[in-house]
C-alpha cells in the first residue's frame, strides 16, 4: 500500500484514506464566456497525461477532509512531495533535490 | 439504550463474543462545528472546553469534549441533556464569530472496545498504525469501508463512532473479528 503524507495532519497515512483528484495547478478562466468553445473544451477536458513527474491534486477524504497537491511520479509511482492547496508549486531545483 | 440491529431485530448493548470487550454506549449529543481558527477562543469559551488546535487533539472537562479533525472541523461530545445549552451558548458568538454548528447527536453510534488485545481486534479493518495514536487522542479514518471517527482513551480502551447505516456492518466485524482472536486464529 503507498503512504502519503498530508500536510495538513502532517502525518503520514495509508492511500486507503485519501481520494486522487486530477492534474493541479490548472487555474479556472476569469470570464467564462470570454472563451472560445475549444479553449472551454481544453480547459474541462485536456490534460498533460504525464509520464513522468506529475503535478496533481489529492484529497483526505476519510481523514482531515482536506484537498492538497502532490507531486508523483507517474512511472515508480513514488510521491516526491506534497502540499497545501494555494501554496506554488516546487521548482524544478526543488524537485531534483527531493529525486535524490 | 434502544439500538435495534436491523439483521436481528432485537436490542442489543454489547457482546462478549472474545478477549476483547464490545459495549455500545449511551445516547449523547454530538454536533460538528466549522469554523475558521481565528474565532477558537470565542468557540472555547461558549463550549466551556478549550478546543485543540492539532488535528487528532482531543480535549476534555468534566462532562463535555471536543476533537479536532481537519484544519477548520471539530466535532463537540456532550450529554444528550445539554443539547439546547450548547445551541443557545454558540448563537450567542454567532454575529461576532460566523460558524456552522449541525447537531449530528443521532447520526453516529458509539461503539466501546476494551481489552489487552483491543488495537490488535481493530487492525483487522482500521488501516491506521494505531501505535501512532496517543491515548487521549482521535482521528477520522476507515474501519472497512466504513469511515468513522476513532477515539483512543487509553492504551487498551477505544471508542469508534459510526454513522448509524454502517453500523450494522462494523458492529458483525468486530463480533467476528473478536471470535477468530478467541479460537486464537
Ligand atoms: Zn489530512
Amino acid at each position: 500500500m503507498l503512504l502519503i503524507h498530508c500536510p495538513y495532519c502532517d502525518e503520514t497515512l495509508p492511500e486507503l484514506e485519501f481520494a486522487y483528484a486530477g492534474e493541479a495547478h490548472i487555474d479556472r478562466p476569469e470570464d467564462p464566456s470570454a472563451m472560445t468553445d475549444e479553449e472551454w473544451r481544453d480547459f474541462l477536458f485536456i490534460r498533460n497525461n504525464k509520464r513522468g513527474t506529475h503535478f496533481e491534486r489529492w484529497r483526505h477524504i476519510n481523514g482531515c477532509a482536506r484537498f492538497f497537491n502532490a507531486v508523483r511520479d507517474t512511472v515508480s509511482d513514488k510521491f516526491l512531495t506534497t502540499y497545501k492547496a494555494g501554496t506554488p508549486r516546487p521548482s524544478d531545483a526543488e524537485l531534483e533535490e527531493l529525486g535524490k | 439504550m434502544n439500538v435495534q440491529n436491523p439483521i436481528q431485530f432485537e436490542p442489543i448493548t454489547a457482546a462478549h463474543s472474545g478477549p476483547v470487550e464490545l459495549t455500545i454506549l449511551p445516547e449523547a449529543t454530538r454536533f460538528n462545528l466549522r469554523i475558521d481558527p481565528a474565532g477558537l477562543a470565542a468557540a472555547s469559551t461558549a463550549f466551556g472546553v478549550d478546543l485543540p488546535e492539532r488535528i487528532g487533539g482531543w480535549a476534555e472537562s468534566a462532562t463535555r469534549s471536543a476533537i479536532c479533525l481537519g484544519p477548520d472541523e471539530w466535532v463537540l461530545l456532550a450529554e444528550e441533556t445539554d443539547r439546547q445549552a450548547i445551541e443557545a451558548s454558540f448563537a450567542g458568538i454567532y454575529s461576532d464569530v460566523p460558524h456552522s454548528l449541525t447537531d449530528i447527536s443521532d447520526r453516529e453510534i458509539a461503539i466501546e472496545i476494551t481489552g489487552d488485545r483491543a488495537a490488535e481486534l481493530l487492525t483487522v479493518a482500521c488501516p491506521r498504525n494505531l501505535d501512532a495514536i496517543a491515548p487521549g487522542s482521535g482521528v477520522r479514518t476507515l474501519f472497512d469501508s466504513a469511515q468513522v471517527v476513532l477515539y483512543r482513551d487509553t492504551s487498551d480502551k477505544f471508542r469508534i463512532e459510526v454513522w448509524r447505516s454502517f453500523f450494522p456492518h462494523v458492529w458483525e466485524l468486530l463480533i467476528i473479528a473478536n471470535k477468530e482472536l478467541a479460537s486464537g486464529l
